[in-house]
């Protein structure tokens, strides 16, 4: 067993050898003999283990297999015609029975009144000061270290203008700095790029929130009067609130799902 | 001194206001001049004065309604006119509508339960001269009754899957019927067997099937239809092929109607209603406005379509055959008759909760938007006199739109759930609709309130139809039983 990549610093160097490729499928060829041998002679906990290892292997394959064999076959129509007819404009709708209907109905008010409300991502990593922060270091001889540069994508609305840099204490880049996100509407299945109007609740910390960072699970509202809604009264709808389902700054775009 | 009392009664008397005014038509004209009516006039005396100024051939007089200032005309001039600021130098002008020579008598009771389907009824359908009915079912059969017996007349099997939709041919010889795997089979009324070999071609259910209109083709060759899969197919039913699919939509199509000028309007889940031509299958506009699916469609010619030749009026008379080209010619006649209120309208109904009305043939724009339900839109019925919309929507309720404006007018309540189909009487006046609370509730558009409640289903009703000689109300659901209601 290599120690350390002293092969891999050679295939760079020099590259590999004539044969290798030849080696490595006789190798691989041999392999089967090398697990049969190790299945008979490893025994204890070493064995154990083996053995279960192989048996998942196995399982996996008798499932391919099994697939490539229902492509080549063509499955025989039963003739048997499913239950619970309806018409066609029922047919892309479901249809929850009566009394589902109401237990669901009991549940929502109980979570209510409890204050949880029904978000996509309900349970999100909470963010740590020392994740979202980074010291910055400041002074003649880079003593102070009372500045944070925040690492994580914000939103800053229109008209930001920075603190005097002598006492800013968070200091948010502008490349980080995002205005549209692409929201997916969970039924229409459609994404569209929408302006963000403001960070609405970080579930990490209320800091985040004032300061408008952007991480997995945050509630941002966005402007989506390019889609159109219109309430009963007529009016038009502008804003709505969407939960980010990504890590934008690892990404490089904010990713929402729309709360409807 | 009784010459005095007679004269202290004639100053007691009031003083009665004078107007004057002019009757004018639904499309703008004038009917003769001017005339100075007192303002205590009852609808019966306007009604005379304007049948006088009509001076139609045949003898029966025609009911009119009048509106003046958008206001409804129901006892005298002066209760319209309470709350309208009147001009005296400006000439009133009356609109007068010529409301259906015939009234239709509201149907009360169940004659009779039809069973025979073994799973739910889906889609029940009158053949456009109201003498034939035929229904498709969750059991993949297609049924045909006799009206006179209200007995079963034809089982056709064939079909491997539910049958969603059946649509009568407009000369009510052949009916087409599709099923949930994408085929479409045609059935001839008169015996019951198939037509033809099924029409294949579409990769998931067919969600609507339309014909021809007569006027334009008495041989009613032509059939389309529309599938989830997003196309919209044009068949030969004579040859059995495919002539045209018109593919454009990105998702599911769930409507579709054949306009009297030959353009197809398709509405789709990709919520955009798309107009195309159906000589040549070319795209002529888009219509975009919705948020969510577009669920259903109706044109204000639709009645007059899906009827052709018969006229809702003579069905109680013998009626002549006529030749194709006799029948073709009526059909025209009445199509134009009633293009005379307005240009062919499109009414779109949505699940974002609103409907649009647009003018497809001219606009891309709307003409207007009607806000106002809670729950999404599953069914848009213009009446056949295509002056009034009714929108039948998941929150319980109904409401009923102005077929040329778009205005709201009122809002009928009464189910108890969603309301899933609606069908108006041939005259206009009264409407039924169908609900998951298993009832059937009549309407009366003059009084806009509930005429009639008609329990009876056992559970969901799925499909409602009126017959167009209004004699029967035929109604399905998922309690398997098909009910024929009369007066």
């Amino acid at each position: 067993m290599p120690q350390n990549e002293h092969i891999e610093l050679f295939q760079k160097r020099y590259g590999f050898r004539m044969d290798y490729q030849e080696r490595q499928r006789k190798k691989k060829a041999r392999e089967h003999k090398l697990q049969s041998k190790m299945a008979q002679k490893l025994i204890g906990i070493k064995g154990k283990i083996f053995a279960k290892k192989r048996y998942s292997e196995k399982v996996q394959l008798k499932r391919t297999i099994k697939a490539h064999e229902e492509k080549k076959t063509r499955k025989k129509e039963d003739g048997k015609v499913p239950e619970g007819a309806m018409p066609a404009y029922l047919l892309d709708r479901e249809n929850t029975s009566q009394a589902k209907l109401l237990s669901s109905m009991v549940k929502q008010k109980r979570k209510e009144k409890a204050g949880k409300w029904d978000v996509p991502l309900p349970k999100v990593r909470a963010q740590s000061e020392a994740e979202v922060f980074r010291v910055l270091k400041t002074g003649k001889s880079r003593r102070k270290g009372w500045k944070r540069l925040v690492t994580k994508v914000c939103f800053v609305g229109e008209g930001f203008t920075r603190k005097p840099p002598k006492y800013e204490r968070f200091v948010r880049p502008m490349a980080l700095r995002f205005k549209k996100a692409h929201v997916t509407h969970p039924e229409l299945k459609a994404t569209f790029c929408l302006p963000i109007v403001g960070v609405k609740k970080n579930p990490s910390s209320p800091m985040y929130t004032s300061l408008g960072v952007i991480t997995k699970g945050t509630i941002i509202e966005v402007n989506v009067s390019e889609l159109g809604l219109v309430t009963q009264g007529g009016k038009v709808v502008w804003g709505k609130y969407a939960q980010v389902t990504n890590n934008p700054e690892n990404d490089g775009c904010i990713n929402a799902i729309l709360l409807v | 001194m009784i010459s005095k009392r007679k004269l202290s009664e004639s100053d007691e008397k009031e003083e009665v206001g004078h107007v004057l005014a002019q009757f004018k038509s639904e499309s703008g004209e004038l009917l003769e001049s001017p005339i100075d009516l007192p303002l205590n006039i009852t609808t019966a005396n306007l009604q005379l004065i304007c049948n006088a100024f009509v001076k139609k051939s045949d003898d029966e007089a025609t009911p009119y309604t009048f509106f003046v200032q958008d206001v409804e005309v129901t006892s005298n001039l002066a209760a319209a006119l309470k709350n309208a600021v009147l001009d005296s130098e400006k000439v009133l002008e009356i609109i007068y509508q010529p409301q259906a020579v015939f009234q239709v008598r509201a149907v009360t009771r169940c004659t009779s339960s039809l069973p025979g389907h073994s799973e739910a009824v889906i889609s029940v359908s009158f053949s456009p001269d109201g003498k034939q009915l035929a229904s498709g079912s969750g059991d993949t059969t297609v049924r045909f009754w006799d009206l006179n017996t209200e007995s079963p007349l034809f089982t056709c099997k064939g079909h491997r899957h539910w049958v969603l939709c059946t649509a009568w041919a407009p000369n009510g010889q052949t009916l087409a019927s599709a099923c949930k795997s994408g085929e479409i089979w045609l059935w001839d009324a008169a015996t019951g067997t198939q037509k033809g070999k099924p029409l294949v071609g579409h990769k998931q259910w067919v969600t609507w099937l339309v014909w021809e209109p007569f006027h334009l083709n008495p041989q009613c060759r032509k059939l389309a239809s529309s599938s989830k899969d997003g196309d919209v197919r044009i068949w030969d039913v004579v040859l059995g092929t495919c002539l045209i699919n018109l593919a454009g939509h990105q998702q599911g199509v769930s409507c579709i109607r054949w306009g009297g000028t030959g353009l197809i309007y398709s509405a789709s889940q990709d919520r955009t209603v798309k107009v195309w031509r159906s000589e040549d299958g070319i795209l002529c506009r888009t219509l975009q406005g919705h948020a969510h699916w577009v669920n259903t469609l109706a044109l204000s010619t639709d009645y007059v379509l899906r009827t052709g030749a018969f006229e809702p009026a003579e069905f109680g008379r013998t009626q002549k055959t006529l030749t194709p080209e006799e029948a073709q010619k009526k059909a025209l006649d009445r199509y134009n008759l009633v293009q005379q209120v307005g240009p062919e309208r499109l009414v779109s109904g949505s699940d974002d909760f609103t409907l649009f009305l647009w003018n497809p043939e001219t606009d891309k724009k709307h003409l207007a938007r009607m806000t106002g339900h809670q729950q999404l839109v599953n069914d848009v019925k213009f009446s056949p006199d295509s002056r009034l919309i009714a929108s039948a929507s998941f929150d319980k309720s109904i409401k009923i739109w102005d077929g040329r404006t778009g205005n709201f007018i009122t809002t009928l309540r009464g189910h108890v759930q969603a309301v899933y189909q609606i069908s108006w009487s041939a005259d206009s006046r009264l409407l039924v609709s169908g609900s998951a609370d298993s009832t059937l509730k009549v309407w009366n558009l003059k009084t806009k309130k509930l005429h009639l409640d008609l329990p009876g289903h056992g559970d969901e009703v799925f499909a409602v139809d009126w017959s167009p000689d209004s004699q029967r109300v035929v109604s399905g659901g998922r309690d398997k039983v098909l009910k024929i209601w009369r007066y």
